[in-house]
């Protein structure tokens, strides 16, 4: 029964979420901006004061602002993200809205926009909790009492360093320091936003708990931080979803997601970034997975115009096990979508898999870069990868870098590649069978992709499968 | 009663004509046998029949029931009852047999059929056609036989009871139980539903068994000699060039 709506539920907010996308809507003028743009200390003291933060947070924001302005940018990256000028973007967007747990209290706009995209009707009917992310700032926030009951926190960074400043500091950014690369360092200065869940011990969520993001300006940089700790022999799922009306110049997001798995802990973490073709979206996702826990990725890089998303996973604890599912779509002339998987193996008896597939049509370009580590004394450990990419013409590109270290002997590391392009004789040979062509296609497609969708719950293999379906539907003749 | 009419019919593939004025016209129930040495244009034929985007006629016209379908997109062909089962059909690996089979049968049963139903009746047809079940569950074609995949083609024959059915070598590299078995579809279906039949051969065989009723020969793009099965016998016992000299 409840799974039975779940799958109506996210199905509606895909739809809506999809529709929105191919929307040319005006912008929306409500929010008061309190910093215009520019990238200085100052902007810094300016977000942090606004935020009321602690000290510990301003030095952490001003430090990471210095090592931005030291890295070079990563050498793998397109030329675009060269050449974006950071000071341009209207970094830290404050819509003109208290943050609300009563949905009635948000402005109508505002609320207009979420109802298109379904969000308050699904949150009614299945998700544990939400918090919804407008601009730079959280502006509803709500969890369902039961889980408040359990001792479960959901709220947004801002409230947590607040309310949990020795949890809260505990776990921000360890797993991901600002000294990673350019872009963390960032995320690191600018984050406003996003999500904190903490899951005592032994609590198992079963609702799904989901975080929605929303770009509502142009130029806008988005920069959330969701921060997952799950603790002992806890269960969580969370589901992140990302949606932007199309505007006429770049938007650039530069989330963060930690997740924190402890002993026998087990989460789920499934994405589905549907941004509109003016984002540019680069992700910074990193695990850490105690002794005998189990972390899970599922990623939908379906939309934006750039896409750089690479779920990572540390297995630190002995049996430790971690999966990463990831599909991307690069749907249009110049859509670049850079993803890859990151597991490191330093435990004994840790599992990892990995599975990455790449659709590319009408000129886009799918680049997969992946990493197996077997740390010395990680024995016993077991990887799995592959990655497969289908390319539906002639014009498109894929580019395969995968990468494994392996410093244990008694460790096993599987690789598997594919490249598959789709003939016009298949396609040929479906249409012979009565298939019209962009059935036929999708046929092929839903088919690349079927190991993933068949490790997915039926609702998220219904959802992905509509979502790939719709975005074929706005591709031209194939052949 | 329905007809096939073709009518004076040139394809080009690559800028060169293959196909150079091909006039013929069948009925409902007919067996056509379609004989020619290697090269002498018949897979072409098929193809452009179906319209294969590299096969582009360039004149004439194919009429059914003189309906001009000569342009029509290849899934609207199908729909109007034509059928082509592929000398040698391409593999699409990922997309599971049973998918599209049971893509087929929910168009031409509709879709409301219960999806148990479509299946067994599917897997009646594999029985009836002597292939493995499991061949549902693999990707079309991928790994497999010769037989198997001539065997699948005249299964989806069965499923889509077409109006008129080309069947491009469908003895090559079948066994003699294959044949029998393939032979006996092509059968039921003239039976059942008064299919019409273009096959494509280089064996006598299978026309025996079939019992066609007129037997072409195409060479170079044009048909050089049309008859009944006496002609199918000729070629069987003096080869093609005591057809083509005539």
């Amino acid at each position: 029964m409840t799974d039975e709506r779940l799958s109506v539920d996210i199905n509606e907010i895909i739809n809506a979420s999809i529709e929105a996308k191919y929307d040319r809507i005006s912008q929306l003028e409500f929010h008061r901006r309190v910093v215009e743009s520019g990238l200085s200390r100052s902007t810094i003291e300016t977000i942090s004061k606004a935020k009321k933060e602690p000290e510990w947070m301003l030095r952490l924001r001003l430090k990471a602002l210095e090592l931005f302005e030291k890295l070079p940018t990563p050498n793998w990256l397109p030329e675009v993200l060269n050449t974006l000028n950071i000071s341009n973007l209207e970094l830290y967007v404050k819509p003109d809205i208290e943050r609300t747990d009563n949905w009635d209290e948000i402005p109508k706009e505002v609320k207009e926009y979420y109802d298109k995209l379904g969000i308050p009707e699904s949150e009614k009917k299945f998700l544990g909790g939400l918090v919804a992310v407008f601009e730079s700032e959280p502006i509803y926030n709500n969890v369902k009492q039961e889980l408040q009951k359990k001792g479960v926190i959901m709220m947004s960074p801002e409230e947590a360093v607040q309310k949990y400043p020795d949890l809260f500091k505990a776990y921000f950014m360890k797993i991901f320091p600002a000294s990673d690369h350019k872009f963390a360092a960032l995320h690191a200065a600018l984050w406003s936003g996003g999500v904190f869940v903490y899951v005592p011990k032994g609590v198992k969520i079963t609702n799904p708990v989901e975080g929605f993001f929303v770009i509502g300006t142009e130029m806008e940089g988005q920069f959330e931080h969701t921060l997952v700790v799950a603790d002992e022999d806890s269960y969580i799922h969370f589901i992140e979803g990302c949606s932007a009306p199309q505007f006429k110049n770049f938007s650039f997001h530069d989330g963060m997601v930690e997740l924190y798995a402890k002993k026998n802990a087990h989460i789920k973490f499934t994405t589905i970034q549907n941004w509109s073709k003016d984002v540019i979206n680069f992700n910074n996702k990193r695990a850490w997975a105690d002794e005998n826990s189990t972390v899970e990725w599922v990623e939908g890089s379906l939309g934006s115009k750039y896409s750089f998303v690479y779920p990572s996973t540390i297995l630190r604890g002995r049996n430790a096990s971690s999966t990463s599912l990831v599909v991307t779509l690069a749907s249009s002339e110049g859509d670049w979508k850079d993803s890859g998987s990151k597991m490191i193996h330093a435990a004994p008896n840790t599992k990892s898999r990995v599975i990455n597939k790449n659709i590319g049509f009408n000129g886009g370009i799918n680049v997969y870069r992946g990493l197996v580590k077997v740390n010395k004394g990680a024995s016993n450990s077991r990887a799995f990868v592959k990655c497969d990419s289908l390319m539906l013409d002639e014009k498109t590109k894929a580019y395969t870098f995968p990468h494994n270290q392996v410093f244990e002997d008694s460790s096993e590391v599987a690789h598997e590649a594919h490249t598959f392009r789709m003939s016009e004789d298949q396609l040929f040979y479906l249409m012979n069978r009565g298939i019209g062509e962009k059935e036929a296609t999708s046929m092929l497609v839903l088919g690349f992709i079927d190991e993933i969708m068949k490790e997915l719950p039926f609702e998220y293999a219904t959802m992905l499968n509509k979502v790939i379906r719709l975005e074929l539907e706005k591709l031209g003749a194939v052949a | 009663m329905s007809t096939l009419r073709i009518e004076d019919l040139h394809v080009e593939v690559e800028g060169r004509e293959v196909i150079k004025g091909i006039s013929f016209e069948m009925n409902s129930g007919e067996i056509h046998a379609l004989m020619g040495p290697n090269g002498s244009g018949k897979t072409s034929l098929s193809l452009a029949l179906m319209g294969h985007p590299k096969y582009k006629i360039t004149k004439g016209k194919i009429l059914l029931n003189d309906e001009d379908i000569t342009n029509l997109e290849t899934d609207e062909k199908v729909k109007h009852g034509l059928f082509l089962a592929f000398q040698n059909p391409v593999e699409i690996g990922g997309v599971k047999l049973s998918t599209l089979l049971i893509a087929e049968y929910n168009r031409v049963y509709g879709s409301n059929t219960p999806i148990m139903e479509a299946f067994s009746n599917v897997k009646g047809l594999t029985k009836e056609l002597g292939v493995s079940e499991s061949l549902l569950n693999r990707g079309i074609f991928e790994g497999f036989s010769g037989g198997e995949k001539k065997r699948i083609e005249i299964l989806q024959m069965a499923i889509l009871k077409p109006k008129f059915a080309i069947l491009d070598e469908p003895d090559s590299g079948v066994d003699v139980d294959g044949l029998k078995i393939i032979s006996d579809m092509i059968k039921k279906l003239r039976g059942d539903l008064n299919t019409g039949f273009l096959v494509i051969t280089h064996y006598r065989r299978i026309l025996d068994y079939i019992n066609a009723d007129k037997v072409h020969v195409l060479y170079r793009g044009k048909i050089v000699a049309s008859g009944s099965m006496e002609l199918a016998k000729l070629i069987d016992e003096k080869g093609y060039d005591a057809v083509i000299k005539n």
